[in-house]
């Protein structure tokens, strides 16, 4: 294990190189900062913030309401980028992750609003679902040894299917709305719908610095009346993955497990386990994203979350990640989930066509895995 | 390496530079948010509607749309709208427990908003809306339903390629009712795909070869179903009715194949609200009523009045 450490996970040598150690070859301090699976995203993050405020610090993005609508879809992107990050460090897939968010979500409203079941019954039931399917993703790609992208690519289409067809049979429709009357005064949708520091916004918009409504039942409240608590599960799945992955035993199986699994076994590291457990998580990610969606907008629709694997699989490699396993981090994909949500928002407030997203969202994918490349020849020597 | 990097990097800021249009210009600035992924061609009328009334009014509309067709994402594109501080937003009501909380809360931040296209004007007055210009899907496949059963039709399919909008599934549910029959299996899941919906129909005019009615919602099924039609041999067999219009559809209703398409005249969804927008902010003058768009139904005699614009404006 220890041999692997400093290729695997250049963080935790430079905590612990400040003794000399005869063993380990000197590295300059700039060369440590640049070999750093971050490094991309903090370049990026800044570039991108450098950017916007030079084009568009007029247009509101940086007005409380606006900061706080691009925080939420980083925050979006964040929470199902943890999940997709671990899992990929683990060396795997999930491609699974948009249909699981559909599914999830279409599974809540129904058995809340359709059957009547109490909203913190729905959400456990769709969890354990969820926990479900991914460890049979897990068990399905250990078992079969085949790539965990034939295998998820399978469920993406399983789990859309099903999400549509469950839906039109019972309800006739593809949307089930009235989420959020059966969920007032529940005792768990509190936990994925509210907001907090209500009374901060309330204080803040006293005293002028965020503006108030001026018209309609909301007249005299503040604009900005909390932070939403997806943006809480964002920073709370991000501390726990970042600190899972960099301070634990079970971080270091998870680097072990992605870089050569056949070596990691050899040396007693659980690989199976540890991979359906990563799958686990990324289902587990996806259903967060699902209710936090469902609890906020009081609606469940079978369309929801498409294309959001490869968003979340885009925001871990911004973040530094390498597509092949073993290497990455946490912090760097929550930046690539910041940078992406940033990008995303903010072409809107600079006014650039919308049609043009895709091109920057590629232009930014193929420089931050350019750069990426780069990178890690640096850490390897190879050419 | 390195210099590949910087020249991609130098490209992109040069693209950006030149793309970024200035969001604030002389006259006021107005954005349209719409429910339609990028793939859905019918809203490139609309886009042009927009362009044509801020050209003439001398304001800048913008056209926001989620490229999915994602409706949770569509609401955040209605929170940043909002938070752009424009002089109005025109937005859709694709889903109103979604799209409720954003919109009303562009009201209520003192924004005027005017819905169009999808939703009601129930649902519009409830957001706290100026009006609604739009056409009540049901009564319009009602509409087109009567039409069909007054020539003849007593099983159909309804081709439906945005099964995930409630309004596409009200249209088929409104066509069947006027045939007093149950919608049933009778509607399928198309996709978007063109190879795959016409596959789709031809699979399922092969299984049900009673069908003697098709009823599609829009270009990107009634295309492929053309051609289906074309190539099986039933084109003009089978009475054929379609939702909106392109050259494509307007060629079929000519030759035969298409023997009516419901237009709601999309270029007043986007045209009107501009315009209506624009004579607020300037002399505060605003119609007191929801406007009905649509349905008008084309058939072979008025075609010839629609086919030169087709596809741009109509």
């Amino acid at each position: 294990m220890t041999e692997q450490a400093p290729r695997n996970k250049p963080s935790a040598t430079g905590g612990t190189g400040i003794v000399a150690d005869e063993r380990v070859r000197p590295i300059s301090p700039l060369r440590r900062a640049l070999i750093r699976p971050e490094l991309g995203a903090i370049c990026g993050t800044i570039l991108v913030f450098v950017f916007f405020f030079a084009i568009a610090r007029n247009s509101g993005m940086f007005a409380p309401e606006g900061v706080m609508n691009w925080g939420v879809v980083a925050a979006q992107f964040a929470v199902i980028a943890v999940g997709a990050c671990l899992l990929m460090i683990a060396g795997e897939f999930d491609l699974s992750v948009g249909s699981m968010i559909g599914f999830s979500g279409i599974i809540i409203a129904l058995l809340s609003v359709t059957w009547q079941y109490p909203v913190w019954f729905a959400i456990l039931v769709a969890f354990a679902i969820a926990l479900a399917i991914g460890a049979l993703n897990g068990y399905l790609v250990i078992r079969t040894g085949l790539p965990s992208f034939i295998v998820t690519l399978a469920f993406l289409y399983i789990l859309r299917g099903l999400t549509i067809f469950i839906s039109i049979s019972t309800t006739r429709q593809t949307i089930i709305g009235g989420v959020r009357e059966v969920a007032a005064g529940d005792p768990l949708a509190w936990l994925f719908g509210g907001k907090v520091l209500g009374w901060l916004f309330v204080w803040l918009a006293d005293i002028g610095l965020i503006g108030k409504f001026v018209a309609g039942p909301r007249a005299g409240q503040p604009v900005v009346d909390g932070i939403p608590i997806l943006i809480v599960w964002a920073l709370v799945l991000v501390a726990f993955g970042h600190i899972l992955l960099t301070r634990t035993r079970f971080g270091n199986w998870i680097f072990a497990s992605g870089g050569d699994a056949q070596a990691a076994r050899y040396v007693g590291v659980p690989v199976d386990r540890v991979k359906i457990l990563m799958f686990m998580f990324s289902a587990f990610c996806a259903t967060v994203f699902a209710t936090c969606q469902v609890m906020e907008f009081g609606s469940a629709a079978a369309d929801r979350g498409l294309l959001k694997e490869f968003e979340a699989i885009i925001s871990v490699v911004i973040g530094g990640a390498l597509l092949t396993g073993g290497y990455g981090s946490v912090i760097g994909a929550a930046l690539g989930a910041l940078i992406f949500g940033v990008v995303q928002q903010g072409l809107f407030f600079a006014g650039v066509e919308s049609s043009l997203f895709r091109v920057f969202l590629g232009a930014i994918l193929l420089m931050a895995v350019i750069l990426n490349t780069y990178i890690r020849r640096m850490i390897t020597g190879e050419r | 390496m390195r210099r590949t990097f910087l020249a991609l990097a130098a490209a992109v800021s040069a693209v950006f530079a030149g793309l970024s249009t200035p969001a604030h210009a002389e006259g006021e600035r107005f954005v349209l948010v719409s429910h339609a992924p990028d793939s859905d061609s019918w809203w490139n009328t609309i886009k042009n509607a927009i362009t044509l009334a801020g050209k003439q009014m001398d304001v800048t509309v913008e056209y926001r749309n989620p490229p999915t067709g994602d409706l949770a994402d569509m609401g955040r594109i209605i929170e940043q709208a909002a938070a752009s501080n424009p002089n109005g937003i025109i937005s859709t009501i694709a889903d109103y427990d979604v799209l409720s909380g954003p919109l009303s809360n562009a009201v209520a931040k003192g924004i005027p908003v005017i819905t169009i296209n999808s939703g009601t004007e129930e649902q519009s007055k409830q957001i706290g809306a100026l009006l609604h210009v739009g056409q009540p899907e049901k009564a319009a496949g009602h509409g087109a339903g009567e039409k069909a059963k007054a020539a003849g039709v007593t099983k159909f399919v309804c081709v439906n390629h945005y099964i995930t909008n409630p309004a596409s599934v009200e249209r088929c549910q409104g066509y069947a009712e006027a045939l007093g029959v149950e919608l049933g299996s009778q509607m399928i899941d198309s996709g978007l795909d063109p190879a795959e919906v016409k596959s789709k129909v031809l699979a399922y005019l092969q299984s049900n070869p009673d069908t003697n009615g098709i009823l599609t919602l829009g270009p990107n099924s009634a295309h492929p179903t053309i051609a289906a039609l074309q190539e099986s041999g039933k084109a003009g067999t089978i009475h054929f009715a379609t939702f909106d219009l392109s050259s494509e559809i307007s060629a079929a209703i000519k030759d035969g194949t298409i023997n009516f398409a419901i237009d709601q005249q999309p270029f007043l969804q986007g045209y009107l609200p501009v315009v209506i927008l624009t004579n607020l902010a300037r002399y505060g003058v605003v119609p007191g009523n929801s406007i009905n768009s649509g349905p008008g139904f084309i058939t072979k005699d008025n075609i010839e009045l629609v086919e030169k614009l087709a596809g741009e404006y109509r």
